[in-house]
């Protein structure tokens, strides 16, 4: 058994980590957002993969990688217009919608990407690390944490604003009255579709960004179905999180490191099949959830279409 | 009587109301109304559940738009569009049911709506907090999440919402249903310090001694109409042991009741009712027994009740005081922490629904489509819902609905259930008979036990007429039947003895003799009084 | 507001406008062929935005699909496993569970036979062997489920997201093991074939596998389930009125246990009958996935195992039909997914638009919850 604790052994386990688990914390944090105000989305997939494809399409063409991530983000609100539409303003099912959303999605990525570039996958160019000064030097850290895309730190920057939003902005209060009790905030006056609509909207953006990054900073190409379940992974992050963002650093971390876990086994000479790695992340959910079944507490309103006078 | 009895002259009624009518699909729930409020004055509504008071109430804070009438808002005629609308216009509405957020703090249940900026200015929101709860006299801590709070804070948190935004009128649907004698006594001094300073306050209840303690006005309501007012100059003429009698007269009495349809409902009360069958068997007994209470009402504590075969014994009590408890834990289908209960002998506190169900015993839920029928499926199906995999309609397990069909129609024609055939869906039957084909469901298959919960609420005359007929006719079989109701005239009309339900404990046990009524009233109500011990 | 809510009352009116027996065919027919119509019309405009001809498009669908003998016998052969993993989702749904974790149960099951069966056929007679790996398939298939149904039962945990994620466990340890303990002889990662003798027989004249009789025989059998058996009933309590179901004394958490059990021996069945049937073997790789698909499909059945059959001829001919005209219009199959998710949106709009005018029942599972409350 080769020792594991090595310097490089960690540095590529928590920059691989990091790097994955970017895209996992946009996406959780876009589903923390719309379950606390009320809408399951199980579409969240769907978003993410319009995301990955637009910020691709953006990045290559303008070479820009913010071009790519305001892609990903206007084309993951789009997609969401259509939960909007029919599910928080109709009121249709949110499940069959989500589901409808993800089908259409992959299809209309996967045909579009053949329509355009065929059989080829062209790559963008790498983007480029953001070392910080001084705390680079850091053993183990220097070289993961602190040696990172810029959208990395961003990522970080951005679950810290959303969680302050949702604790200290009267947007953040009705996002959690619409989910808890949506006949207390709309007797208290508030309109609980347009709280819901504001939510899912920006529920979906978060998602674009975070499909643009896996396309854009992880992989550097888009590949049909390139998300692979992610956005799954990012609603049960977002249901265990209960509404607290941190939690959904610290459960994308936990599942993108299960992803970084091989390459950084790989260096120390362990090889493990590449079906365990893609197995792992779910694995650790499976395991979270059954470990943690009595916490997974939702908001009373999850899922449900909002109708006033009928409780 | 004049719509402007309770008003005080050269005064400006805060909030009045003029004829205010409000009809359902086969409900007058406000017939020609009117009422004031005055500044610095308490007007107490009284009346029963289902006289009106809540409809009136959702009218005043512009929830419903009356059919016809009129309020005026300090004087000017106003169309109230919206709560939010009521709110601006200065009324304060604090629900029956709380509706805080319990998962929030205080703090945010308060700025919910009513924080101007983008950003929650918690310090400008405390700052109000403090000030109005000090006028209040109350103390709040205003960080802690609003539901780990004891009921009685929780409403002072709701009252200090309803007054956060300059309010002229409060109004308290039944604030005190679901609180404590000390947490009742402290919303009085609340309630006694606002009025001083010159607001208005309806209070809505159903407790005669609360309506007496803190009202300068009351206003008596039995199905949708006013049917008495007391003025100040009444209040304070007459001692309190008057003014309860002639309450008690205006809400139960005969004489108050010249609607044709009450008095047809009254006639068989004493005509027909005869107790002879109770034999000495107990049949269903519960021991101590206590059970949780969900979505805010009252679960039950040291509950002790013998039923004997052939007895009918009535539950009476305001809603939300632990009747679902207590007919869910009889029937199974909620767990009880404490206690025992047993059927003709047997213990059955640890069985399951279906094994009391082979054991005779039934249960008529009051929740007749949340949990009683499945809407979508046709009648007949509905009738042997609880006999699903069992002879002779399902015989190994495969169904026969030829069998299905005969009882259907067998049961249709002896409960007079009113459809189109036995396979019209039951959710597009009406209240009246989805109800006759859960009670011909729960009665016709021999039971030995019957638990009632509010047979008759919501239903016409005639149907109502035809239930309690049917809940007598049981007795006579041996059966023994427990019927929970907040109607005190159909407890009266069909209970060999009744057990008042308050705050999930029995107060007392009374024998369904003449005087009965004004006793079980009065422990209803709350008064005080010798409690009758069981018969 | 208690104690005065008023109680709808349907007036005559209201009850005259029942839809009678025809009427309530052609809505059906409505709802259930609509959306599809619908769904093809829009992919048409999709093809024409990007440069493909429609016509000639759904032309090929229907000429490879459906009118050229080898394609129809394809199509035909193609409906045994939809409508067992229709029939599968069928059970599930109506008991108001989501099992959607079918590829994962699918492909496990279809791991193990394909590893176990090329041996099996060989050292028991066929027969047999047929019948075994058909209990293993359903075996394999159940076991899969037996974690989100435990955590369904119990902790009322939601099952959409633990179906999910078994769903990509699933998908994973199938690889796995036909890389590993089943991997045959070959170079690329699949496993032994299993003989031509030992594959399941073909119907007298024609190219289609008996595989398609069985699944029509539980087709009919699941119908059966739901028309005639206690079992079906309780199940369809339990979907359409949870609360109901435990009042009428109905054992919730072992329903939802046997519900989920059953559901994922049928879909493990129909990989079962696919490996027998048609491919022989598996490679590490494969993943049909009708999982998804099959879903919108299983809705405009409305739940109905029979009506499911001919939507699984509608499948069989987009799929074998689709993957032709989609290699000639040169597309990936993925167009096929575009369909689908249009036929899925469009049928909740259909749905919604019959709502509103107030006819119908509601035929999609109850929405569940992860927090409800214990029965």
């Amino acid at each position: 058994m080769p020792d594991l604790l090595t310097p490089a052994f960690l540095t590529a386990l928590i920059a691989g980590g990091l790097l994955a688990a970017v895209p996992l914390i946009f996406a959780s944090l876009g589903e923390i957002i719309a379950e606390q105000a009320g809408v399951l989305n199980v579409g969240l997939e769907g978003m993410m993969l319009s995301g990955a494809f637009a910020g691709f399409l953006a990045t290559q063409a303008t070479g820009d990688l913010w071009a790519g991530a305001a892609a990903g983000a206007l084309v993951g609100m789009l997609v969401s217009l259509v939960m909007v539409l029919f599910c928080v303003r109709l009121g249709m099912d949110q499940i069959i919608v989500g589901i409808a959303i993800v089908l259409t999605a992959e299809g209309v990525t996967s045909v579009l990407h053949t329509v355009m570039y065929g059989q080829s996958f062209p790559r963008l160019d790498k983007i480029a690390v953001f070392e910080i000064p001084l705390l680079r030097d850091i053993p183990v850290l220097g070289g993961s944490v602190f040696s990172q895309p810029l959208a990395v730190y961003l990522g970080l920057v951005v679950v810290g604003v959303v969680g302050w939003m949702i604790r200290y902005t009267s947007w953040g209060l009705h996002i959690r009255a619409a989910g808890e009790r949506p006949a207390s905030l709309d007797a208290a006056g508030v309109s609980v579709v347009r709280v819901r609509s504001v939510a899912e909207i920006g529920c979906g953006a978060l998602a674009g960004i975070g499909g643009a990054y896996m396309s854009i900073v992880s992989s550097g190409t888009f590949v049909p179905f390139v998300t692979q379940g992610a956005g799954f992974i990012a609603i049960v992050i977002a249901m265990l999180a209960r509404g607290r963002s941190w939690w959904s650093v610290l459960g994308a971390l936990l599942f993108g490191m299960s992803l970084s876990l091989t390459t950084a086994l790989q260096l120390v000479g362990v090889d493990i099949p590449v079906d365990v790695v893609t197995m792992l992340p779910f694995i650790s959910v499976m395991l979270v959830l059954i470990l943690f079944a009595r916490d997974a507490r939702l908001p009373t309103a999850l899922g449900t279409a909002y109708q006033r006078g009928s409780r | 009587m004049t719509a402007h009895r309770d008003t005080t002259d050269g005064v400006t009624p805060t909030v009045e109301l003029i004829e205010i009518s409000k009809a359902f699909p086969g409900v007058i729930a406000n017939d020609r109304i009117s009422l004031a409020a005055m500044p610095g004055e308490v007007l107490c509504l009284l009346g029963e559940n289902g006289a009106g008071k809540s409809t009136l109430m959702s009218i005043i804070s512009g929830l419903y738009q009356p059919d016809s009438g009129s309020i005026r808002v300090a004087g000017r005629e106003v169309r109230i569009e919206s709560p939010r609308h009521g709110r601006e216009l200065g009324v304060g509405m604090v629900y029956q049911h709380l509706s805080l957020i319990p998962t929030l703090t205080v703090l945010e249940n308060l700025m919910m709506g009513a924080n101007p900026g983008w950003v929650l200015d918690r310090d400008a929101a405390r700052t109000r907090l403090a000030e109005l709860s000090s006028g209040l006299g109350v103390r709040v801590d205003p960080d802690v999440r609003a539901g780990s709070l004891a009921l009685g804070q929780q409403q002072h948190i709701e009252i200090i919402k309803a007054l956060w935004s300059g309010t002229r009128v409060l109004i308290l649907d039944e604030p005190t249903s679901m609180l404590t004698p000390q947490g009742a006594a402290e919303l009085q001094g609340v309630l006694r310090g606002l009025k001083a300073t010159g607001l208005s306050i309806i209070f809505i209840t159903h407790k005669l001694h609360e309506a007496l303690a803190i009202g300068d006005r009351v206003a008596v309501l039995k199905l949708g109409r006013v049917v008495g007012r007391l003025g100040p100059e009444d209040l304070t003429a007459s001692s309190p042991q008057e003014l309860q009698d002639r309450i008690i007269t205006m809400m139960f009495g005969e004489a108050h009741t010249p609607d044709a349809d009450i008095a047809e409902l009254r006639e068989p009360v004493t005509a027909e009712h005869a107790r002879t069958s109770v034999s000495a068997e107990p049949m269903l007994e519960l021991v101590d027994v206590a059970a949780d209470g969900t979505h805010g009402q009252h679960g039950i504590t040291e509950v002790s009740l013998t039923v004997h075969a052939g007895e009918v014994v009535g539950v009476a009590g305001i809603d939300g005081n632990g009747q679902r408890a207590f007919a869910e834990v009889i029937a199974g289908q909620r767990r009880p922490i404490a206690g025992d209960i047993r059927l003709g002998g047997r213990s059955i506190t640890r069985t399951t629904v279906s094994a009391r169900q082979r054991m005779g015993l039934r249960y008529v839920t009051d929740d007749r489509l949340g949990e009683g029928v499945v809407a979508s499926w046709p009648l007949s199906i509905n009738l042997v819902l609880k006999r699903i995999g069992q002879e002779p309609y399902w015989v190994r397990g495969t169904i026969d609905r030829g069998a299905i069909d005969l009882t259907a129609r067998e049961l249709i024609e002896e409960f007079d259930i009113r459809t189109p055939s036995p396979m019209t869906r039951i959710g597009k039957l009406s209240g009246g008979n989805i109800q006759k084909a859960i009670i011909a469901r729960e009665v016709a298959f021999d039971p030995r036990v019957v638990v009632f919960n509010k047979p008759t609420h919501g239903l016409d005359v005639r149907t109502t007429v035809a239930v309690r007929e049917r809940i007598r006719a049981m007795t006579g079989r041996g059966v023994a039947v427990v019927v929970i109701s907040s109607d005190l005239d159909e407890l009266i009309d069909v209970c060999d003895r009744v057990a008042v339900l308050d705050a999930g404990r029995i107060v007392g046990i009374v024998d369904n003799a003449p005087g009965a009524e004004a006793r079980i009233g009065e422990l209803i109500v709350g008064a005080p009084g010798p409690v009758a011990l069981p018969a | 507001m208690t104690g005065e809510a008023p109680t709808p009352d349907p007036s005559p009116e209201t009850a005259a406008r029942i839809p009678g027996r025809w009427h309530g065919w052609a809505d059906a027919l409505i709802r259930s062929v609509g959306p599809i119509v619908l769904a093809l019309v829009t992919g048409g405009v999709l093809l024409a935005m990007i440069g493909r001809d429609p016509i000639a498009f759904y032309d090929d669908v229907l000429k490879a699909g459906l009118f050229r003998a080898s394609g129809l016998q394809d199509t035909i052969t193609r409906t045994a496993p939809v409508m067992l993993v229709g029939a599968g989702l069928i059970v599930a749904f109506r008991a108001g569970l989501w099992n959607l974790g079918s590829d994962g149960q699918y492909l496990l099951a279809a791991a193990f036979v394909a590893g176990i069966g090329p041996w099996l056929l060989t050292a028991v007679p066929v027969a047999l062997g047929w019948i075994l790996l058909a209990l293993l398939g359903m075996a394999v298939g159940a076991a899969w489920t037996l974690v989100p149904a435990w955590l369904r039962a119990r902790y009322g945990v939601n099952e959409i997201v633990t179906t999910l994620m078994m769903s990509f466990i699933g998908i994973g340890l199938a690889a796995l093991l036909v890389k590993g303990p089943f991997d045959g002889p070959s170079t690329v990662p699949q496993t032994n074939v299993i003989d031509p003798a030992g594959m399941l027989m073909n119907l007298p004249d024609v190219r289609i596998h008996i595989g398609v009789v069985l699944a029509l025989l539980v087709s009919g059998a699941v119908y059966g389930l739901f028309a005639r058996t206690a079992l079906g009933t309780r199940m369809d309590v339990l979907g359409a009125n949870p609360r109901a179901a435990v009042h009428v004394g109905i054992d919730a958490p072992r329903l939802i246990l046997v519900t989920f059990l059953l559901s994922g021996a049928l879909i493990g069945l129909a990989a079962a009958v696919d490996i027998v049937g048609v491919y022989s073997y598996m490679r590490a790789d494969w993943n049909p996935a009708y999982g998804l698909k099959v879903v919108p499909l299983v809705f405009l059945a409305r739940l109905n195992a029979l009506a499911m059959i001919p939507f699984a001829m509608f499948f069989g001919v987009m799929s074998i039909g689709g993957a032709y005209a989609t290699r000639r219009a040169d597309l990936p199959g993925d167009f096929l997914l575009v369909l689908i998710g249009l036929v899925l949106l469009f049928m909740v709009v259909t749905q919604y638009l019959g709502d509103k005018r107030g006819r119908g029942e509601r035929l999609l599972p109850r929405r569940s919850r992860m927090a409800s409350a214990h029965a």
